[in-house]
This record gives C-alpha cells, sequence and structure tokens, in this order.
C-alpha cells in the first residue's frame, strides 16, 4: 500500500497544479451555476444538468486517460526502472487520475449548488447526480487505461477512446432501439432494463432521470423502472454495474499493465 | 365545541322542511319546539338512534350524543335533521350500511360513519341516498367505508364538507367515496376523500356541479364520470391518485380551475377524456403526471389558459380527436409537450406559450415569428413502443429530434403553433411579474 | 554456471526476444563486470534499447537469463535497487519540482542513505531543482536527469545516450563523474551516437547488429580484430563485415569474436 500511495501522491500533486483539472472544474462550474440561476431553479435545473454531466464525464474521463496514460510513459519507464511493483504503480498512477478528475468534478458540481443555497431542493437529485458522475469517471479512465495499455500507438489510442465513447454514449442506444422497435410485440419493459443495466452511460442516465426528473418515466414502463429502482436491490444492482463497469477494465488493464513490455 | 350541534340543531328546526339546496339554512327566528327534538344518548330521551328514528315525525329533529353507536342500518323514512354531536360515532361493525335515506329532505350531519365491511351485492354503504330529493349530508367523517356516499336516482341534494377516508390496499376490495348513479342537480363540495377506489363517481348524472373538493390517494380515479352531460368541475383538487381523473362518454362538461397534481404510475392520467364533446377545459393546472391531458375521440374541446408543468406527456391526441382548439395554455418542463399516434393534426394550436420555444420576435410583439412544432419525434416512437421511453435524455434521442426539427418526415407537418408566446401567459394560476 | 560473489556482476545468458515477427534480441550472451565501462553499439534497431530494459526489467525476454550478482531478474523489483538507471531525456511530471521528483524516488526506494549530490552541484542545477520541469530547458532536464539517476549511488548503472541535449562543458562533467564511478568499482553500461565520446570513455564495447552480438571486447581487441583505429571506422568494419556475409552465403556458419559459435539463420 506504501507504494500506492507514494506514487499517487506525487502524481495527485502533478495534476491538481496543472490548469486542465482547474478548468474541468470551472467548466461544471460555469454549467451547474449558469443552470441553477438562468434555467429557473435547482428541479428544472438538474435534469439539463444530468444531461451534460452524463455526456461531458465519459468523455472528458476518457480522452484525458488516454492521453495521460500515453504522455507518462517514459516517465512509468523511470518509475519502474526503480524497485517498485508494477501493480502497485498502476494502482497509484490509475488513482492518481481517477480522484482528481471525480474529484474536480464533484467540486464543480457542488459548490455552486451549495453556494447558491441550491441544498433547499434537489438535494437528493444532486448525491445522485455526483454518484453517478463519480462512478462514470473511473468506469471511464478504467476504460481508458486500458485503451493506453493495449494500443501502442497513442493516435489509434486516442482515436479508439472516442469511438469506445461514441457507442456507449450514442450508438448503444442507437441500436437498443432498434432491438426494440424490430421486436415491439413482445413485452420489453424487463429486456430494456436489462440493456439499460449493461451500459454503463445508460446506468448512469436512468439513475439520475429517476432521482432527478420526475416527468421522465411514465407509463407502465416507468412503473417497471420505478418499482425496480425503487428498492434498495434495484439500486444497488445499478451501482453494481457501474462498479463492475469501472473494475473490470481496471484490471484487465492492470493485468496488461504486469505483463506489457515497455 | 359541544353546543355547536344544537345550535345549528336549533337553527334547523326553523324551517320545515328542511332547506334544499340552494335555498339556505336561514330561516325565520323562533322558539325551539322541544317536541320535535329527540335527544339520542345516555343522557337523552332514546338510548338508540333506531327507537329515536322510530318515535320522529316529518321535520322532526334528532340530535345523537357522543357515543358508539352500532345498531342495525337505520332507515330514515320521514324527512327528518339527524346531527350528531362531537363524538357520535355510527359503527357498522363490518357488518352492514349504516344509513339509508328513503325519505326527501333529510339532513344527516355530524356524524363519525365507520366500518361497514365489505360487500359487492348490496353496494356496501355508509349513507345510502336511494330515489329521493332535497338531502343534505353535511360535516360528516366517514372511516373505513366500502362506499361512502351512495346515491341512486336521487335529485337536488348536497353533499358537503364531508371528510372520507379509507384504507383500501386493493380496487377489488374498496367502493367508490361519493357514488352517484341516474341523479340530477346534485352539488358534492368541500369533501376531502382519500383511500377508495374512485374518488367521486358519476354515472347517468346531469347538471351537477362538482367544486372545492379534494379528492387524493384513491386506488383509481380522483373523479370518475360517465354518460354525465352538463356537469361543471370547478376549482377540485385531484392529486396522487391511481389513475387520475376519467371523464367519459359525456358532452358540455365544464372544467374549470380544478387541480390535477401527481397522478403518476403505470396508466396514469391528470384528465383522461374518452368520446367527451363540446367541453370546455380552462384555467386547470395540471402538475407532474404521467399523462397530463389525455384525449380519445374527444371532439371540439377548448382548452385554454390551462397550465401544464413538468408532466411527462403535456397533451396527448389520439386520432380519432377532432377540432379542438388549445390556445393560451402554458407548457412548462414536460417531458413531451404533444404526442398523437398520427402524421395528421386534426386539432389546432395558437398562442400557447411552450418553454422550449428557441424562436425570435423581431417586432418585439410577444409572438414568436417562427412557428413551434410541439412533437417530437422521440415522442412519437415512445407512443408506438413505450419501453423506448427510458432512452429519454440519451443524446442519441437528442440527434434524433434535432435531425427532425431540420427534416419532418414523421411528425404531423401541420402540427404547429403559429403565434408561440415568448413569455408564460397571466392565468389564474400564475401572476405576471 | 557460476554465481558471481560481487553483486554488480551483470551476467546475460542466452536471451531472446521476439516483437511480433521481428527477432529484437537472438541468443544474447554478455558479461559486464564491475569497475569497467562497457559501451553498446549498434544501429537504430539493433536491440541496444530492448536489452537494456531486459535488464531494467520493462521488457520480459522470451527466453533466456539476467542474473546481477547473485539475484536473479524474474519479475520481482527488488534487484533494481542494485541499478541507476539514467533514461534518454524523459518527459517527467511537468508540475513537479526536481526535488519532489528526488523525495518521490527517495521514497519508492525507501532510501535512507545519503544521496549522491555531487551531480547537482558540478552541473550547477541547485536552484533549478526547486522549479517544476516544464519550466525547465531541455538541457537543464537532463541534467537533473543525470542528478536523480547518479543519486542512489547503485552498483550498476545504465545510461542511454547520457549526453544528449547536454552543451560541451556540461557532458565533460558528467564523463568525469561517470569515470569517477568505475573507480569505485561501479559496472557502468552506455549508449550513445557520439562515437568519440564512447572511445574516450568505454573498457569495452559491445556491438549488436539485428539482435545478436557481433563483437564483445576490449578497445584493443576490436581493433586488432578490425584492424582500424577509431570506433567509426570498426563500426564500419564490423556492418561491413555482417552485412556481406548476408548478402553472401546464408548457410555459412560462422563466430563473431566475443560470442560463442552462433549459427546464422
Amino acid at each position: 500500500m506504501g507504494t500506492v500511495w507514494k506514487v499517487f501522491h506525487y502524481q495527485f500533486r502533478d495534476l491538481i497544479r496543472g490548469r486542465a483539472l482547474a478548468g474541468y472544474t470551472l467548466f461544471f462550474g460555469a454549467a451547474t451555476w449558469g443552470l441553477l440561476h438562468l434555467g429557473g431553479g435547482p428541479v428544472r435545473a438538474l435534469p439539463s444538468l444530468a444531461t451534460l454531466v452524463i455526456l461531458v464525464v465519459p468523455l472528458v474521463s476518457i480522452l484525458v486517460t488516454t492521453t495521460f496514460a500515453y504522455g507518462s510513459e517514459e516517465f512509468t519507464e523511470l518509475l519502474l526502472s526503480h524497485p517498485v511493483g508494477r501493480g502497485r504503480l498502476f494502482a497509484g498512477l490509475y488513482l492518481a487520475l481517477t480522484v482528481p478528475l471525480a474529484g474536480a468534478f464533484l467540486l464543480g458540481l457542488g459548490i455552486p449548488f451549495l453556494a447558491g443555497g441550491g441544498a433547499a431542493g434537489g438535494l437528493g437529485g444532486m448525491v445522485a447526480l455526483g454518484v453517478a458522475g463519480a462512478l462514470l469517471t473511473a468506469v471511464f479512465a478504467s476504460l481508458g487505461f486500458l485503451i493506453a495499455v493495449s494500443v501502442h500507438d497513442m493516435a489509434r489510442g486516442a482515436g479508439l477512446a472516442l469511438l469506445v465513447w461514441l457507442a456507449l454514449a450514442v450508438l448503444y442506444d442507437g441500436v437498443v432501439l432498434v432491438v426494440a422497435h424490430q421486436a415491439a410485440a413482445y413485452p420489453l419493459e424487463r429486456i430494456m432494463l436489462a440493456l439499460m443495466l449493461l451500459n454503463p452511460v445508460d446506468v448512469g442516465r436512468v439513475l439520475s432521470l429517476m432521482a432527478l426528473d420526475v416527468s421522465a418515466m411514465l407509463g407502465y414502463t416507468g412503473a417497471v423502472f420505478r418499482d425496480f429502482f425503487g428498492g434498495a436491490t434495484g439500486v444497488v444492482i445499478a451501482l453494481a454495474s457501474l462498479v463492475a463497469w469501472a473494475v473490470v477494465p481496471a484490471w484487465l488493464a492492470l493485468h496488461r499493465f504486469r505483463h506489457k513490455d515497455f | 365545541m359541544a353546543t355547536l350541534p344544537l345550535l345549528a340543531a336549533t337553527l334547523l328546526l326553523l324551517s320545515t322542511p328542511p332547506a334544499a339546496p340552494g335555498t339556505g339554512t336561514s330561516g325565520d327566528p323562533g322558539p325551539v319546539d322541544a317536541s320535535r327534538l329527540h335527544t339520542v344518548g345516555a343522557a337523552g330521551t332514546f338510548t338508540t338512534i333506531t327507537e329515536a328514528l322510530a318515535a320522529a315525525a316529518a321535520g322532526d329533529t334528532v340530535l345523537v350524543a357522543a357515543g358508539v353507536y352500532a345498531e342495525p342500518t337505520l332507515i330514515v323514512s320521514v324527512p327528518l335533521t339527524l346531527i350528531g354531536e362531537e363524538g357520535a360515532v355510527l359503527d357498522g361493525e363490518g357488518e352492514r350500511g349504516i344509513l339509508e335515506i328513503r325519505s326527501d329532505s333529510v339532513t344527516v350531519q355530524g356524524f363519525l360513519f365507520r366500518d361497514t365491511g365489505i360487500s359487492f351485492t348490496d353496494d356496501r354503504s355508509a349513507v345510502k341516498i336511494d330515489r329521493v330529493r332535497f338531502c343534505r349530508v353535511e360535516g360528516n367523517r366517514f372511516e373505513d367505508t366500502f362506499f361512502g356516499i351512495y346515491l341512486a336516482n336521487a335529485g337536488d341534494c348536497l353533499i358537503a364538507d364531508n371528510d372520507l377516508s379509507a384504507s383500501g390496499d386493493r380496487e377489488t376490495r374498496s367502493g367508490n367515496g361519493i357514488h352517484l348513479w341516474y341523479s340530477v342537480r346534485v352539488r358534492i363540495e368541500g369533501n376531502r376523500v382519500r383511500g377508495h377506489r374512485d374518488g367521486i363517481y358519476f354515472e347517468f348524472v346531469e347538471d351537477s356541479r362538482v367544486s372545492g373538493n379534494d379528492s387524493r390517494g384513491n386506488l383509481r380515479y380522483g373523479l370518475h364520470f360517465m354518460f354525465s352531460d352538463g356537469c361543471e368541475y370547478r376549482d377540485n383538487t385531484f392529486a396522487r391518485n391511481g389513475a387520475g381523473v376519467a371523464v367519459m362518454y359525456t358532452r358540455n362538461v365544464v372544467m374549470v380551475g380544478n387541480d390535477f397534481d401527481d397522478n403518476r404510475g403505470g396508466a396514469a392520467f391528470g384528465l383522461l377524456l374518452k368520446d367527451i364533446t363540446d367541453s370546455s377545459i380552462r384555467e386547470n393546472r395540471f402538475r407532474r403526471n404521467s399523462v397530463a391531458l389525455y384525449a380519445e375521440g374527444a371532439n371540439r374541446l377548448e382548452v385554454e389558459s390551462n397550465e401544464f408543468v413538468e408532466n411527462g406527456w403535456a397533451v396527448k391526441m389520439m386520432a380519432n380527436s377532432e377540432g379542438s382548439r388549445f390556445q393560451g395554455n402554458n407548457f412548462l418542463g414536460n417531458s413531451f409537450d404533444v404526442s398523437t399516434n398520427s402524421r395528421r393534426a386534426y386539432s389546432t394550436f395558437s398562442g400557447n406559450f411552450w418553454d422550449r420555444y428557441r424562436g425570435y420576435d423581431r417586432d418585439a410583439d410577444g409572438v414568436g415569428d417562427v412557428p413551434y412544432r410541439p412533437v417530437r419525434l422521440f415522442s412519437l416512437v415512445v407512443s408506438q413502443n413505450e419501453p423506448v421511453l427510458v432512452l429519454q435524455r440519451s443524446p442519441l434521442v437528442f440527434l434524433v429530434d434535432l435531425v427532425e426539427q431540420v427534416f419532418p418526415l414523421l411528425t404531423p407537418a401541420n402540427l404547429t403553433d403559429p403565434e408561440p408566446r415568448l413569455l408564460p401567459l397571466p392565468n389564474p394560476w400564475r401572476i405576471p411579474s | 554456471m557460476t554465481v558471481s560473489a560481487d553483486p554488480a556482476t551483470l551476467e546475460v545468458r542466452g536471451l531472446c526476444k521476439r516483437f511480433d515477427s521481428r527477432q529484437v534480441l537472438d541468443t544474447v550472451d554478455l558479461d559486464f563486470q564491475p569497475g569497467c565501462i562497457t559501451a553498446l553499439l549498434g544501429p537504430n534497431g539493433a536491440g541496444k534499447t530492448t536489452l537494456l530494459k531486459c535488464v531494467l526489467g520493462l521488457v520480459r525476454p522470451d527466453e533466456g537469463t539476467i542474473r546481477l550478482g547473485a539475484q536473479e531478474v524474474n519479475g520481482q523489483g527488488a534487484y533494481r535497487e542494485e541499478i541507476g538507471y539514467m533514461p534518454q531525456l524523459p518527459r517527467l511530471p511537468g508540475n513537479l519540482t526536481g526535488w519532489e521528483m528526488a523525495s518521490m524516488l527517495d521514497d519508492l526506494r525507501t532510501f535512507t542513505g545519503t544521496p549522491d549530490e555531487d551531480l547537482i552541484d558540478s552541473l550547477e542545477v541547485r536552484e533549478e531543482m526547486d522549479k517544476p520541469f516544464r519550466l525547465l530547458s531541455g538541457g537543464t532536464r537532463q541534467k537533473v536527469n543525470a542528478a536523480l539517476a547518479f543519486r542512489y549511488g547503485a552498483p550498476v548503472m545504465i545510461l542511454d545516450e547520457p549526453t544528449a541535449g547536454l552543451d560541451p562543458l556540461a557532458a565533460m562533467t558528467l564523463k568525469e563523474k561517470v569515470r569517477a564511478e568505475r573507480e569505485r568499482g561501479r559496472t557502468i553500461l552506455v549508449t550513445s551516437h557520439n562515437l568519440g565520446e564512447l572511445e574516450s570513455l568505454a573498457d569495452q564495447v559491445v556491438f549488436l547488429l539485428e539482435g545478436r552480438v557481433r563483437f564483445a571486447g576490449t578497445l584493443d581487441s576490436l581493433w586488432a580484430d578490425t584492424s582500424q583505429t577509431t570506433l567509426e571506422g570498426a563500426i564500419a568494419e564490423l556492418m561491413r563485415r555482417n552485412g556481406r556475409r548476408e548478402a553472401g552465403a546464408e548457410s555459412r556458419t560462422g563466430t563473431v569474436e566475443g560470442t560463442p559459435s552462433m549459427e546464422v539463420a
């Protein structure tokens, strides 16, 4: 654990001094503030904010992570020439990137919300959005690391990262739409629920929808989703899906990192 | 407090027969004729209401002191006034209906009716009003009654300020709060109904008026009426009912100033209109309903100055509805503003405020220069295949809607609001700032 | 196999490494002795970097063994306590200072001894050590890089293009430091494109071509073998020799001095 902490400590210090992270915080800070103040209060602003979070957090997380992982390859080699275990080094680097990213996001979201007295309305929704965003950060950081350790060439890696984001954030839903259209004759609610639980972006989106947008989940479908997410089991399963999406790629990346030739 | 019912009884005694609805309760002041007042209770003339009713003649008053009265079903067959003092409880013991009014001009007030038990065969009711006129049921409480107040073939009655709450957990184990069947000129005012199957139920009722009631948390409909022409619904609140409010097979309905809130769930509607003609829906407020206004086979509706806020669907019009006009309504924070299952529009929208409208107003007359198209492609997809709803707010859906806005192929091209307002319109719910 | 008593003896036996279809290292056998500077030579893609990375544990060989004193290099990191590595112009975290980098490495090595800060003074970078890397010029970064590499007085030093980007004065200073380390009995491996520099520094030469050791021996034996008097000439001769042979008879077997007899593909 010592090594993990040390790597984390210094890498974290390097990152938080950079402007990029502050920019990220500012972006969400401005968006949250703007929507809260110009968008008609927390109840109306939060759904729009959720849409932004679900779109931007995965994109930024995966791109920042891949470029960071490629950019720090030489530094990683240098560290590995010292008596440092690869697994621990990886864990340190992963945390040093994920924690500041998630932290920057949470600060950007939280400060204007709390400062603007938004706590009165929609605190629960805000917490849900924060949790979803933080977990999505971890998910896409894991995917980013996995891409970086799997693809040697940085340009191809960054392209692949964009593609993965596009696939999960947009194309997947397109496929779901087509599947639903083809199978319109069958009762689809359970299938849709399962399909949503398989994609981390959809899990994040649905979780924040359930918490934020009372009008979004309607009819029988909405009732099925409400029943599912209304109980602890459903929320636990949804969170488990996000955690699995964070852990499995990170574990694969770690495995590859351990056996990688630099 | 305990003297109040007595005072009321005294006043009521002065007019014989008791006032019909609309004529008011005031009469000539005069001495109370003690022989026409029958008291029931430990200190009263009678120990049971049954005895008192048997002794009472037309125009008499039966005053019931505090206490629990579990008697066989009470039958009122002469015009009289039956008053419960504070704490007077009529208990059906889960076995039977409690009171049947079989005479015109009967007034019942101040009682707590409780526990009728459940029976489908006799429409078990706390108060049953059958084939009579000029009756009043006022200021009573009803707890765990199957049907609360049941009117059949009644006329010119007043049901006011009652509080009905049942704890039914299934539709099949629960009756309606206030139930009217084949009745005319009935006024339902200021009642609170909770936990029944339908809060207020009308079937074959005419020229009646429902106002100032609060019907919420009922298992099925807050208000359910069918084949009831010429009725008016004003200033009621219908909230958190299993399926909202349903209005069916009726013409000339007026619904004004009602509040439809939080009717959510599998098949919940703020207001469901089925086969409704020539009706007016004005100045109502619909908030947080799955579907605020659903219209099927509804023709020539005037939907004006309503407030649609944060509903799933604000307006869902099926293709078999035509000739309706939507004017001066405010649409705010709804997932879908308007949805239809047709590629043609048979109703007109004009001069509404849509919060999604992104047009401009060069001549600054408060009306947007570009028509607004309130139907999103995604809403069309969802209305054909509801489970797709879970893709709401997905980036893909934004793309799909964007494309459709630019190249409308599938949504009704003529369903537009040519004069969208730039600011919300003032209406009773919205004081302009 | 003999196990050296001296922990600084580096022994490479039968090392093979293949990347996809390319044989990057082909049965490499080498010994690096304490108190000796070995220049690692060869054109780009000859396998120099891969060999160094194998020693550092950054690349896992397909076959063969590497021993450092009594320890076998087998994926465990502890042996790297004995190694100081100066990578070629590495990109370091831009917002950290030299000192922070140093204390990070101190922490990672759990180093409790007295660090060797000779180069910090002789290269005059003590003040620059307080500035974040992104503000430093390439030359200064390389100076800090050198100072960090020599900081732990490791018995084995691996220097990849150590003087690249350095001004002549700094390069001199660094070479003096390398010689001084030799006198302390360090085992030193150097790669460089500057052959003149290597000629003045190296005791031994290893020449790699297409993953094979084509020459390994002292400078004197190189002169004798190639009838040349400069490294440049000797290398040219070695390349010519191997090129001609490969262009000539494919099945011919031959030996290169300093290596056991090898089959030629």
